[in-house]
């Protein structure tokens, strides 16, 4: 049966389906139960699978962290819900120091199968606290999978790939495009491969990388740039840890320019250590300096600024002229 | 609900202070359970003696907690789950956790914390309080999967003091978690005492805020922790939710083998808390019942100084895990640039690499 959903309502679609196929699936979260979330991720899940599988917690982020690490090692796979990216910091010392390394520090005896769901991303005019993109400091720590998608189907193939994974994965929600876009989606069970990045448009000029909702410009961009018959590569990387570099690299082999697109601050940011990777591997097949389009290294400005902190299609346009002129 | 001050039934000396409990009256526990407490003190000196001469990494004594966890090791089901901190090794090792693991795990190697006889109990928990947390999870699984069993968890005074471990206390609270919460009140956070860790009177009141029932006893006093452990896993096994555990001990070692507590600490103060540790107190009981003599206890020590001794050489036997070990188990499978640095550390490990070491 097809549904025709936003990303949001895929995610919920992705939940629901893998819930009906492993009890061992439980909900936990601040207002996901009788509220159904507060963007309504989980809508509907609490009267269909009851009280023991959607749990409303307390409002606390490290107990919510710390009781999805204790579950998990018992035979549950808890999906734990953070409602925003901006309060996941109380959680950090629980999925740094015992999610990412149980089966590490225990050979294997024990393990985390666990997904942590957060929002995140700026755009929506929200409240202070609620627009970082930080996804770089989960990325950065070994054991972790880190999974943004950044499209219904994507959401609902690779959210159903993170409950199914025995290691805990971080996924990332853009809420920014959470209703902006519907997508004939069939609900099968058929889940996308978590480290592997996604090529959603074929070009030869020049590669465009992103992820999340930066998605939605760098295709923008593309298609203006085709009118100037400027052939770009739109490579969505989805899932930042760990990085498919051999999709990139294939791809900056072919095209020898590479501009790198994402809501991130500039400094350390996911875009550093690609640009790192390519000039490893591939610096002598590069035709132009690597170009970042990226957030500032400032405080993410509260929202009537925020437009002036995120890039826009016109700055990717601009990045891809200059990449392109550069001889 | 109000937490009940210093539970107690013998005295320094091993004279009840009041009507012991029906069980008590038959040796066989007591013999175990001294058992198990001469076993972990001779384990403590030999991890101590192996780390002062370079074969062992930081270790963390367990030297006056015996009264705690023997009793309350004894008192849990196999099936149970431990959710340790960093002191509780003689609850692991009657758990199953081998002796020549208890040193491996000191000794700086991952495979002391994968020995499969300790089940799904967790590996012991560095950061602070944290485990509080991971306990209330484990006792979540077990409501949800209708299993009758328990989670049980230890802190120090000062892991009190953090939010995980008020946060834990909650959710076990407002959920009828099936978890028992026991500090073992030492009195000492490294250099830091009990005074300044809080200002509540017990920490066992500490249970008032969450709804849950909280009970000082004695730690050095067996029968006092066999007492209170039971009625703690019985209510947790027939759904009636957790109960926290105050243990007074004192801590007659150093915080760690990195610690000097000359540097903080008065010495007649750890003088008058020998007088009250939880050995010399058993055996008081055990003799004074005739159940314990000078033959067998020299017996004893014997046997168990042979078993630990035993241990300790085949510990030191045990060669390091091969160099790829590290990246072996960092997820079910190996993400591609992982290969790729695994034999990076491979090659560097192998004669004439840049990390190669003699004897590997």
């Amino acid at each position: 049966m097809k549904h025709s959903v936003c990303l949001l309502e895929a995610v919920n679609l992705a939940l629901a389906s893998e819930m009906r196929r492993d009890d061992s699936i439980v909900l936990l979260g601040e207002d996901i139960g009788v509220n159904g979330g507060v963007f309504r991720a989980t809508a509907s899940l609490r009267e269909e699978f009851g009280l023991k599988r959607v749990m409303d917690t307390p409002l606390a982020e490290t107990m919510i962290a710390g009781l999805t690490v204790g579950m998990s090692t018992q035979g549950l796979k808890p999906v734990a819900e953070i409602q925003f990216m901006g309060f996941i910091f109380p959680a950090l010392e629980h999925i740094i120091c015992h999610a990412a390394r149980m089966r590490n520090r225990t050979r294997s005896r024990l393990s985390c199968p666990m997904v942590i769901r957060a929002p995140f991303g700026g755009g929506i005019h929200a409240p202070e606290h609620h627009s970082e993109s930080t996804e770089t400091l989960l990325a950065h720590i070994p054991g972790l999978k880190v999974v943004i998608p950044s499209s219904p189907a994507r959401a609902y193939g690779l959210l159903l790939a993170a409950m199914r994974d025995p290691d805990p994965v971080i996924f990332l929600e853009p809420k920014r495009i959470y209703r902006s876009v519907q997508q004939e989606i069939e609900d099968n069970g058929v889940e996308l491969p978590i480290g592997k990045c996604f090529t959603l448009r074929e070009g030869s000029d020049i590669t465009l990388l992103s992820w999340g909702a930066m998605i939605t410009e760098t295709l923008e961009a593309a298609a203006a740039l085709k009118e100037q018959g400027i052939h770009c590569e739109v490579i969505d990387v989805a899932s930042i840890s760990p990085l498919d570099t051999e999709t990139i690299l294939t791809s900056v082999r072919k095209t020898g320019r590479l501009v790198i697109i994402h809501e991130a601050p500039r400094n350390l940011g996911l875009g550093a250590e690609i640009a790192a990777t390519v000039a490893e591997k591939a610096l002598l097949e590069l035709q132009a300096p690597i170009a970042r389009v990226t957030g500032y290294d400032t405080v993410m400005p509260y929202f009537r600024l925020e437009n002036h902190y995120l890039p826009n299609t016109q700055d990717i346009i601009d990045a891809v002229t200059q990449t392109l002129e550069f001889s | 609900m109000n937490t009940q001050n210093h539970l107690q039934f013998l005295d320094c000396e091993g004279v009840p202070t009041q009507a012991l409990p029906k069980w008590a009256e038959e040796p066989d526990w007591f013999l175990k359970c001294y058992h198990f407490m001469v076993l972990a003190r001779q384990f403590d000196t030999k991890a101590i003696a192996l780390q002062r001469t370079g074969q062992l990494g930081t270790y963390a004594s367990l030297l006056g907690s015996e009264g705690i966890d023997v009793p309350v090791a004894l008192s849990m089901q196999s099936d149970d789950v431990l959710v340790p901190y960093y002191r509780n090794h003689a609850c692991q090792i009657i758990r199953g956790l081998p002796l020549e693991d208890a040193f491996l795990y000191w000794g700086g190697d991952e495979r002391g914390n994968a020995a499969i006889e300790m089940g799904k109990d967790f590996p012991n928990a560095v950061p602070i309080a944290t485990q509080s947390l991971h306990a209330c999870g484990v006792a979540t699984a077990m409501k949800i999967n209708n299993l009758k069993q328990a989670t049980v968890t230890f802190i120090g005074d000062g892991g009190t003091s953090k939010g995980d471990f008020m946060e834990a206390l909650n959710i076990a609270g407002v959920w009828h978690l099936p978890v028992v919460f026991i500090i073992n009140n030492n009195q000492w956070a490294i250099s830091v005492p009990r005074e300044i860790q809080s200002a509540a009177n017990a920490l066992a009141d500490k249970a008032i805020a969450a709804g849950i029932p909280g009970i000082q006893v004695d730690g050095n006093d067996v029968i006092a922790m066999r007492e209170a452990t039971n009625q703690a896993l019985q209510r947790a096994y027939e759904g009636k939710g957790p109960t926290l555990i105050e243990a007074v001990s004192y801590r007659l070692c150093d915080h760690t083998t990195a610690d000097d507590a000359t540097r903080y600490r008065d010495n007649d103060e750890l003088k008058a808390a020998w007088h009250r540790e939880p050995i010399k107190r058993l055996r008081g009981h055990m003799v004074n019942q005739g159940w314990w003599d000078e033959e067998k206890e020299k017996a004893l020590l014997h046997e168990i100084n042979k078993t630990v001794q035993k241990s300790a050489d085949n510990y030191i036997k045990m060669a390091p895990q091969a160099v790829e070990s590290f990246f072996d188990h960092m997820y079910a499978e190996l993400p591609e640039h992982l290969v790729e640095q695994r034999d990076w550390a491979v090659v560097k490990a192998m004669p004439g690499g840049s990390h190669h070491q003699e004897g590997e």
